[in-house]
């Protein structure tokens, strides 16, 4: 049994999945149902529109199985847009997300002395990790620079599930973490030898639910 | 706080990188993903191909050559040289590449841009802007410069900061800025040029030609209000390496990965 990376037409499914076969060689690309229901574990990544990306999940029927693999807490990680459709609802559409996480989707908007930071947030910058026991960030120092390429962030509502969070402009939620349910808003499968090793920690969470 | 970023670029001929290009003398300096991964080990943030083969057929060597790189490297690249059509980015996208780098397509046809844009998404469309100081007619330098193409052979006509403007309305993500009057001189990026678009777009903008010292390089990222730095032969020739670069800005307080 291996790891799904589902495939919703996003431009970083390739680098996400070559990220997960360095440590799950059998890591496969499907939008199958029971392709995805008897995975070890599932990778949402994402890049593009809010809307698009729903629209895609609802018009092949996989909104349902997302929602079941939650629930029955198979280990799950969204990147980038697959961690924002995670939350209820988003400034960048008109389209409900998929709800797993409580609150919403804002865009950056600045003003004033901090007119001059550029949208998208592109680039490297900082995690401040919150939560310690988190095993996605095993190893991880706090501080660590990982790559982002995003104009939008989401807002839980519970700051229980504040994985990490990262400055710029404000201080946003750059990781969420709640049960099995692992998002990151910057992209592993882009940031070296951490990210790796961010995606190396995943596959260990995937491999350790199916032994116990 | 966002890092500033240090991205070497690496010039392929027919699948294999060349150092050299400016003086003509080009030589094979070797593999693109063994370059890659060395670059990537110094700490390279970013990576840029530049594809330099002149003939059209050799399109798919590159498309190899991306595919190679991607089951290698795991920091965002680029890939520019030639690119025309938006089938031509498809294929270069789907082979793993983050970014494209379109220059003399996107003056021809500003419309790629915009249709670029809207397919794949702004983060990943690059305009990459050949830029040459204009003279009056006493021959005083100008605080202006016009958008060449075809590498640098072909005036336009465009006023460089006009162009940099309308290609972010159009929905370019960053904007690759070359000074053609200091490239290769290693005197310096044109720090007016690059202060004058990166003030006039909210794009990331990347200073490239004329760095010939880490010092050009801090003065690139702080006084020319540059988002990266690009690197070809200062790199290439081992005159610095990215860690003595990033030692430097980080001495200096600019924040960049390490």
């Amino acid at each position: 049994m291996s790891i799904a990376v589902i495939d919703c037409g996003s431009s970083n499914l390739r680098s996400a999945l070559k990220a997960v076969q360095k440590f799950d060689p059998g890591a496969f690309i499907t939008i199958d149902k029971a392709a995805l229901l008897g995975a070890t574990g599932i990778v949402l990544p994402g890049v593009g529109a809010f809307d698009a990306a729903m629209k895609f999940i609802r018009e092949k029927g996989l909104e349902d199985t997302i929602l079941q693999l939650i629930a029955v807490k198979r280990p799950f990680l969204g990147i980038c847009l697959g961690m924002q459709i995670l939350f209820e609802e988003s400034e960048e559409g008109a389209v409900r997300g998929l709800g797993v996480i409580k609150g919403k989707v804002k865009k950056f908007k600045f003003s004033g002395f901090m007119n001059n930071l550029k949208i998208p947030h592109m680039g490297w910058n900082r995690i401040m990790i919150k939560q310690p026991a988190n095993p996605l960030f095993t190893g991880i120092e706090e501080g660590t620079m990982f790559y982002f390429v995003h104009s939008y962030y989401g807002v839980p509502e519970d700051p229980a599930v504040v994985a990490a969070t990262t400055d710029y402009g404000v201080n946003f939620v750059s990781s969420v973490w709640q049960d099995n349910l692992f998002a990151t808003q910057f992209h592993p499968e882009k940031s070296g030898e951490n990210g790796l090793k961010v995606v190396g920690n995943f596959v260990k969470i995937c491999q350790s639910k199916v032994r116990s | 706080m966002l890092a500033k970023r240090v991205i070497p670029c690496l010039d392929v001929k027919e699948g294999r990188v060349v150092k050299g290009t400016k003086f003509l003398d080009l030589k094979d300096a070797g593999d693109p993903v063994e370059q890659a991964l060395f670059y990537d080990k110094e700490g390279a943030d970013e990576l840029c191909f530049l594809d330099i083969t002149a003939s059209h057929e050799n399109r798919y060597i590159m498309i190899n050559v991306v595919k190679r790189v991607a089951e290698k490297i795991y920091i965002p690249f680029t890939v520019g040289g030639g690119i025309g059509d938006p089938e031509h980015i498809r294929e270069i996208l789907s082979a793993g590449a983050d970014k494209v780098s379109i220059n003399t397509a996107a003056v021809k046809d500003p419309n790629l841009v915009q249709v670029s844009a809207q397919r794949f998404g702004s983060q990943c469309i690059v305009v990459a802007i050949d830029a040459k100081r204009v003279f009056d007619k006493s021959g005083k330098p100008l605080r202006r410069w016009e958008v060449f193409t075809h590498g640098g052979r072909t005036p336009t006509g465009i006023d460089v900061v006009e162009w940099a403007k309308k290609v972010e309305k159009l929905g370019a993500g960053e904007i690759l800025l070359t000074s053609m009057d200091r490239d290769g001189t290693q005197d310096g990026y044109d720090l007016e040029l690059t202060s004058d678009v990166a003030k006039s777009v909210s794009i990331p903008v990347i200073a490239s030609g004329g760095a010939g010292s880490k010092e050009h390089l801090y003065e690139g990222l702080t006084t020319g209000r540059a988002d990266a730095a690009l690197l070809a032969s200062l790199l290439h020739y081992r005159t610095l390496t990215i860690r003595e670069i990033k030692d430097y800005l980080v001495n200096k307080g600019v924040v960049v990965r390490r």
